[in-house]
């Protein structure tokens, strides 16, 4: 039971899952679940009450019961409590002050990690406003490698993402071609497939593979067909660098994509055993996005935001190379608005840093959002300032295939140039080689080089 | 409309120079390939004002067709073609923006609806529910053609098949209620996928083998993008027959049920 007294009224709040939903920023998925605060003044003595809570609360009491949940059994067993003593004094609202302080550096927010779970870095975001989101994740570097180095500091990295409605092989190499000359694909090289047949996978993992070596390009490449799909691919001799899955916070959530934690180790596994990296050992791209839980009506009373943290618990067991969540996709009935988008993206980044997930944004919304390119302009900027590690680059920032608006390789170009961010080095290091980088810097294709005139189809 | 123009050289704006002109070639021959949009003109790291304001046409367009009502009544006659009784119903959400903010109700049926399907029950092998979901045209346009594809080789085969069943503001579980109350060992629901900037007019097909109250994504199967410029009528009802068979014979459908009708199309 948890109280706050604003003025002579006195707010009670029966759970802990109650007092987060209640403290919550306001957003359509959690009115939707009937969790949001009826007031704005029952939000506001929430998060009083949630500042003043302890942070050794969240291991003596789970949102989602230890016996019925995997991926709270998943939390609690690999918690680290040394990680955890230099802040297991402190209140939720000490924490974000210990958090926001000089002396708190990238280093010492990368040795607490293990220490954090979703539900305190949850917490602390409720309490912050989009500033101390920026200012706090700006400070955390979480660096992975696979065949080159992304998260590094002063570097943006981009998912080339050229998605066709057929998975036409022509359609998608022209795409690529496009994302390539204009800098793009240094996080992946990722295909949506249309359909999740696993001829179709195959066929796409080999036009990938076929492209990637003549073209001798430091990235790696992935379709993002069902974690299944690719782990019989992988037996079948695939060219499997990353395997792909959408992740929940609950084990319901999960199930509901037909996967559990064993599966995706199983995959790990397999991915590695392939020994496909050349310069680190993260095999794993992971997506996710507030709402997927009350989607799949797996959300045991929690609210989205807390549950979007828990799949970062989820995602750090297996050591990804990317995490994205893909914020504004689910649509207006669990993101309302183009302010709701911006504030649950910068919530997303930011608890995926403090937990130590290589967080990227897929920067979009839908059709039937009330939202525009100039909401996701101002979200992808404010990300980047943040030190995102990666976000989308799709042709046009219209993607044909999944029918949605995310970020273009025209707004990554933008974004490295307002922010002076840089690709990543190896793969920048190929750009310069390939004549695309300019005196001053900057990414400028002059022409179409020689060599990538192998991608046009004959 | 402008002309999407190729990525010209800075130093000659009117991309008109030998290289401009070959670039813009290539570029024109690429966009064949792909509905994408490749090859933008540039000013320096953004876009030029073409490609910029023809992007904000397609959203105003896309915007636009969310808010299109089905015509049920123009659809129901185009429907009388596939010699199936045709009920016609709605969700438990009685208008469009409520549609948008509350999936569970367009899970739901609305009060009046069981009344209207119950005269239908029975025992069936499959029923197929069209509903418009986040676009009225794109069943209102591919939903008669498709059907009338799959329909004959279901029949031929020997299926039950139920009364054809429209649904107004429906979501995709809606389908689940529907075949427990007409008695339907699988369903099949047609629906209007998000409208995109260039496909306002996509059309899923989901399939679930004995829906219950319990069913989830995970237990569907879905072909995506049906449309002429996407997966094509012919297409749609090969691959919508073939797993609808598969689905009958291993009495499971879902993630575990793998389309494999690309085989079989190659092979064919």
């Amino acid at each position: 039971m948890y109280r706050a007294t604003v003025g002579t009224r006195q707010y009670v709040f029966p759970d802990l899952a109650t007092l987060m939903a209640k403290a919550s920023p306001l957003r359509s998925g959690d009115q939707l679940a009937g969790l949001a605060a009826e007031s704005g003044e029952e939000r506001v003595a929430a998060q009083f009450a949630l500042a003043d809570l302890p942070l050794t609360a969240f291991l003596e009491q789970s949102v989602v019961p230890y016996e019925h949940d995997a991926v709270t059994r998943l939390i609690i067993d690999t918690h680290d409590r040394a990680a955890f003593a230099p802040i297991a004094h402190l209140t939720v609202g000490g924490f974000r002050d210990w958090l926001l302080a000089d002396h708190v550096t990238g280093a010492s927010l990368a040795a607490l990690a293990p220490g954090v779970t979703p539900e305190m870095a949850a917490a602390v975001s409720k309490i912050s406003r989009v500033q101390d989101l920026m200012l706090i994740a700006a400070k955390c570097a979480v660096v992975t490698r696979f065949r080159n180095t992304i998260g590094l500091p002063g570097r943006l990295s981009v998912r080339l993402q050229p998605n066709h409605p057929t998975d036409d092989a022509h359609g998608i190499a022209a795409s690529i071609l496009d994302g390539l000359l204009l800098g793009a694909g240094d996080a992946v090289i990722g295909i949506n497939p249309a359909t999740d047949s696993p001829e179709r996978a195959h066929a796409l993992l080999s036009m990938l593979e076929d492209i990637r070596s003549k073209l001798d390009i430091p990235t790696q490449s992935c379709v993002l067909a069902h974690v299944t799909t690719v782990l019989d691919l992988i037996g079948r001799g695939s060219p499997v660098d990353l395997v792909f899955q959408s992740i929940a916070g609950t084990e319901a959530a999960n199930a509901s994509f037909g996967i559990d934690l064993a599966l995706l180790e199983e995959a790990q596994a397999a991915a590695l055993s392939l020994g496909r990296g050349t310069v680190g050992d993260n095999v794993m791209y992971f997506e996710t996005g507030q709402g997927s839980a009350l989607s799949a009506d797996a959300h045991h009373g929690v609210d989205q935001q807390t549950l979007e943290a828990r799949a970062y618990a989820v995602a750090r067991r297996f050591k990804p190379l990317l995490v994205n969540t893909v914020v504004g996709f689910i649509g207006p009935e669990y993101l309302f608005d183009g302010k709701q988008i911006m504030r649950a993206g910068l919530e997303d980044h930011f608890c995926g840093k403090l937990l130590g997930v290589p967080m990227g944004v897929d920067v979009c919304y839908t059709n039937h959002a009330e939202a525009d390119q100039d909401d996701a302009d101002a979200l992808l900027a404010l990300l980047v300032a943040a030190g995102v590690n990666f976000v989308m680059g799709v042709p046009g920032a219209d993607d044909v295939m999944l029918g949605y608006q995310s970020t273009s390789f025209h707004d990554a170009l933008a974004m490295r140039e307002v922010f002076g961010r840089r690709p990543a080095p190896e793969f920048e290091a190929w750009l310069d080689r390939q004549g695309l980088i300019d005196d001053e810097s900057r990414i400028r294709p002059h022409g179409v080089p020689g060599r990538f005139r192998l991608l046009l189809p004959a | 409309m402008s002309d999407k123009t190729a990525n010209a050289s800075p130093s000659d704006p009117s991309g008109r120079s030998p290289v401009g002109a070959e670039h813009e070639e290539l570029w024109d021959r690429l966009r064949r390939l792909t509905a994408a949009r490749i090859g933008l003109k540039r000013s320096g790291a953004s876009l030029a004002t073409g490609p910029l304001l023809d992007f904000q046409l397609a959203h105003a367009r896309a915007r636009d067709a969310v808010h299109e009502p089905l015509d049920i009544g123009r659809l129901t006659s185009e429907l009388a073609a596939l010699a199936l009784p045709v009920v016609e119903i709605a969700s438990d959400a009685e208008d469009r923006q409520r549609y948008l903010m509350r999936p569970d109700l367009g899970r739901r049926l609305s009060p009046q609806a069981p009344a209207a399907l119950a005269p239908h029950a029975g025992a069936y092998d499959i029923v197929f529910v069209v509903a418009d979901g986040l676009s009225a045209r794109a069943v209102q346009m591919h939903a008669q053609p498709v059907l009338e594809g799959v329909l004959p080789a279901l029949r031929a085969d020997g299926w039950r098949i139920a009364p054809l069943v429209i649904v107004r503001h429906g979501r995709v579980a809606v389908g689940d209620v529907i075949a427990r109350a007409l008695g339907a060992e699988c369903v099949t629901i047609l629906i209007g996928e998000r409208p995109g900037l260039t496909a306002p007019d996509s059309m899923g097909a989901y399939l679930t083998w004995q829906p219950d109250a319990q069913t989830t994504d995970a237990q569907r199967n879905c072909i995506s993008n049906i449309r002429p410029e996407g997966i094509g009528y012919a297409e749609a009802a090969f691959k919508l027959a073939h797993l609808l068979r598969a689905m009958r014979m291993q009495r499971r459908s879902g993630v575990q049920l793998k389309d494999d009708s690309d085989r079989l199309l190659i092979g064919q």
